[in-house]
């Protein structure tokens, strides 16, 4: 609940926000903008399903060449910051670009008007970018789905005459459909909180008129009262897929049997590998290598050391954000689990928003939440004559920490409410038959069954905590600098040659718990197989 | 099974030591009493040596934060516990925020009266400029040598030849504030109509990538920051761009060329208001004064220190002495205006 409170102070604020700001925005930009934000999130998702399931199902269900290697290199993406894969395709395709100028060179071309090229800073260019680099969330989980799912079903498809394709359609999607609409709702909320990167395609959204009214019109509580629009916006999608969803039937039994893989033609191999690493070079070769190109032209030692301070910084962070995150999304996720209270949804979704807000509207939210709980502090102190603490909450990490909690608790929710639901509910019950507590039953059955979900939110907390900007940017204590700030103030001066090193430091720090996620997924599968052939025997 | 419900408290465990060591580090690392702290809209790389230099000299350790968003809130926020002693900011609005928001003390210093001209400090002594920079013109070198008014962006003949970044950028809000101050409201919102039909592409980037779309010949003018010319003249990438074009200092023949300030105040609440003043007055001494022109290409604030030998060589000009506090005034016309030619869209 107390996730909620810099959510609720955001609100209040835009209660008392004056009206004849709108009336200016209404009749000069905002339509524009709205349209934007509508589009922008709707080709987002569908670009990021249509990237995520289908590479998903390829890698599951096919004999797709190259798997092992495939497999954990269309989630790399995900270490990607998107402002700076942003920057980094801006400069290649733009007019000015190294794309363009090859184009012209090799062509004689001499004007913009001898050819055409499509225009990277557009808002489909935008879209295209940012679903390269949040695709992978639709991907991981959609993978996870596929893999869990119930063979004997797809079987029983193709004994009834279904095609692979059709059985895809008609079987395999319908069942992965918690982790569509999880993982699509996140990238939605992602897109739509997202600033820097669509201020580099020149697209104006909805953000835009909420960082104008603020900051341009020095209006805070409207520029909360336009957030919580884009909050309103968010919520009704999510609802209406969740509701589509309940009627369905949610618990599925884990995997038990050994996957039928689909032999691909020569030609639909050829195609499927194609498909796939293009997204894995789109994604992050392409991006990786031009960062490490110019971390040799332009880095130097001197430079990494100074860096390694505001790593360890960006680590400790992303350690406290990732653990807690995680510790609050499992409690609530149990809670939801076994309450019999009928609004038990509640805290779990409730807690669930603050990843739709902008990081800076979420930093003054804290500010909000956060100054007056310092200045009774202090007000205590001095009337008890002690010295003052200072500001023990909203000036130091402890505010940080906070603001991230808030901020990808959607994401652990996510995850781990997605782990719980593959968990018969029968295995709830079981333990309570032998008379064995419930304190029992959570650690020696849920946990060790969900350790893998456990340890996929806490990476996935973890590897946005080391990219996220915004939020650290405004609400950081004296001399305290992260990796993603320090990346920031270089590229805002448009030099992201000399912020490259940091960048690749981001970039890695979040490769290796990725790499970790994929292989002790694999290990655990791997102990199950063998646990069922022991069982076989 | 067993073995494995016993691995988890064990890896939580050991993060939670790791987490409380770090804390613990942190606990440690508490301000020296002897310090001077600052909220700054100025990056970091910019001031640093200017920093050291004083810490050098005094012995007095300068504490940052630096955020392009959202300082003046967290000032309000903090009020009265605010560990804030100064404030720097790129531009004049602002400063001008901080005062209207009353976030702000008056500073009694002779130093600063004495070196700042009055046109470049507050008359209530709340706040001064380090640093002015002119808000030029770069024209192509193909359209040789010419003279150049901020209304020419208007012009016809410049149609689909001018690029621009962002209007909503506080240089470009900066301006528009001062033309409307000259011009009145509906005068410049044709002139903003006007020079956005000029535009060859939809506003973007910074100042920087105007010059190197000159240079591809996507345009032939552009606005752009005086101390930019001379940033990208020594950086192997760009040198070429910025080859490619003259700089004009605008409306010499009438006002005189538009000038925004970087600047400094001192916050309401100082805790270290002896520090910060010698702070302030530092950054307006002589060596201070030397390091701003030289190492940032702005010209410095007072009047004896020249600016750099590159920033000199691109000669006098005259400056447009409307008063910063009007041109803040008319932001958020200015802003409204911009929104209205859809600028940006």
């Amino acid at each position: 609940m107390l996730l909620a409170i810099p959510i609720i102070v955001m609100l209040v604020s835009a209660l008392t926000s004056s009206s004849d700001l709108y009336l200016h925005l209404w009749q000069s930009v905002l339509p524009n903008y709205i349209i934007n934000t509508v589009l922008l999130g709707a080709y987002v998702v569908v670009l990021t399903l249509f990237f995520g399931v289908i590479s998903a199902g390829l890698i599951v269900h096919t004999n797709i060449i190259g798997k092992k290697i495939l497999r954990w290199l269309l989630v790399l993406p995900l270490a990607m910051p998107a402002y700076i894969v942003a920057y980094l395709y801006t400069d290649l395709f733009d007019y000015a670009g190294f794309v363009q100028i090859a184009l012209r060179d090799t062509f004689h071309w001499q004007s913009p008007q001898d050819y055409w090229f499509f225009d990277i800073r557009s808002l489909f260019g935008a879209a295209c970018v940012i679903s390269l680099v949040l695709f992978p969330y639709v991907y991981l989980l959609t993978r996870t789905a596929f893999e869990q799912q119930n063979q004997n079903l797809l079987r029983a498809g193709r004994l009834l005459g279904l095609s692979p394709t059709q059985n895809f359609i008609k079987v395999i999607l319908p069942l992965a459909r918690p982790a569509l609409g999880i993982s699509a709702s996140l990238v939605l909320m992602e897109t739509l909180a997202d600033f820097a990167t669509v201020q580099y395609f020149a697209v104006n959204t909805l953000t835009t008129a909420i960082y104008d009214t603020w900051l341009g019109y020095g209006d805070l509580s409207s520029a909360n009262a336009l957030a919580s629009v884009l909050m309103l916006f968010i919520f009704i999608v999510v609802f209406f897929e969740q509701k589509a969803r309940s009627s369905q039937s949610q618990q599925k039994s884990m995997s038990n049997n050994q996957q039928q893989l689909i032999i691909l033609s020569t030609r639909q191999q050829f195609l499927a590998c194609t498909f796939c690493w293009f997204l894995a070079i789109a994604g992050f070769l392409l991006p990786f290598s031009l960062l490490i190109n110019m971390v040799f032209e332009y880095s130097t030692s001197e430079q990494f050391f100074k860096l390694l301070a505001s790593a360890l910084n960006s680590i400790e962070l992303a350690l406290y954000a990732a653990t807690i995150t995680v510790l609050i999304a499992l409690t609530l996720a149990l809670f939801q689990r076994f309450s019999y209270d009928i609004n038990k949804t509640w805290p779990l979704q409730i807690s669930s928003f603050g990843y739709a807000i902008p990081g800076t509207v979420l930093a003054m939210a804290m500010l909000a939440t956060f100054g007056p709980v310092d200045h009774s502090v202090n007000d205590i102190a001095i009337y008890l004559q002690l010295t003052e603490p200072g500001l023990i909450f909203s000036g130091t990490i402890f505010v940080l920490v906070f603001a991230f909690v808030v901020r990808f608790a959607a994401i652990a929710n996510g995850a781990i409410s997605s782990g719980l639901k593959q968990i018969p509910s029968s295995i709830d019950l079981a333990p309570a038959s032998l008379g064995v507590g419930l304190k029992t039953s959570l650690t020696k059955i849920h946990l060790p069954l969900l350790k893998s979900s456990i340890l996929g939110a806490w990476l996935l907390v973890f590897v946005e905590a080391m990219k996220e900007l915004p939020a650290v940017l405004l609400l950081r204590p004296f001399n305290f600098e992260t990796l993603s700030t320090q990346v920031y103030q270089l590229i805002s001066d448009e030099m992201l040659e000399q912020g490259a090193l940091g960048a690749i430091l981001i970039v890695l720090f979040g490769l290796f718990p990725i790499i970790w996620l994929n292989s002790s997924n694999e290990k655990i599968a791997k102990t199950q197989h063998r646990e069922q052939d022991f069982a076989a025997h | 099974m067993l073995k494995k419900t016993k691995e988890t408290p064990l890896y939580f465990l050991l993060l939670l030591l790791l987490i409380l060591s770090f804390s613990a580090l942190l606990s440690f690392n508490s301000f020296a009493s002897n310090a001077v702290n600052v909220y700054s809209y100025r990056q970091p790389f910019l001031v640093e040596p200017l920093f050291e230099k004083f810490t050098q000299k005094t012995g007095i350790k300068v504490n940052i934060v630096f955020a392009k968003k959202g300082m003046a809130e967290r000032l309000a926020r903090e009020g009265k516990y605010s560990p804030a002693d100064v404030l720097l900011t790129t531009d004049i609005s602002r400063l001008i925020e901080l005062q209207d928001k009353q976030l702000l003390q008056p500073f009694d210093s002779s130093v600063i009266k004495k070196f700042v001209p009055s046109q470049y400090r507050a008359q209530n002594n709340q706040w001064f400029a380090l640093t002015t920079r002119v808000r030029n013109i770069y024209s192509s070198k193909r359209l040789g040598d010419i003279e150049l008014n901020y209304l020419d962006l208007a012009d016809e003949k410049y149609r689909g030849r001018i690029c621009s970044r962002s209007g909503k950028h506080p240089y470009n809000v900066a301006l528009v504030s001062a033309m409307i101050s000259e011009y009145g409201e509906s005068k410049t919102l044709t002139w903003l109509e006007k020079f956005k039909a000029n535009l060859a592409r939809k506003p973007q980037g910074n100042d920087r990538s105007q010059v190197q779309a000159i240079h591809q010949n996507l345009c032939d003018l552009s606005l752009g920051n005086s101390y930019y010319f001379g940033k990208m003249l020594k950086d192997k990438k760009q040198k070429k761009w910025a080859d490619g074009v003259n700089i004009n200092f605008p409306n010499q023949a009438n006002r005189g060329s538009h000038v925004n300030i970087s600047g400094m105040a001192l916050a309401k609440y100082a805790p270290n208001k002896k520090n910060a003043h010698a702070l302030m007055e530092f950054l307006v001494s002589k060596p201070a004064q030397q390091l701003y022109a030289e190492t940032n290409m702005e010209y410095p604030v007072r009047t004896d220190v020249k600016p750099s030998a590159l920033v000199a060589s691109w000669g006098d000009f005259k400056a447009d002495t409307l008063s910063l506090e009007t041109i803040a005034k008319n932001r958020k016309i200015a802003l409204k205006l911009l929104d209205k030619a859809q600028f940006d869209l």
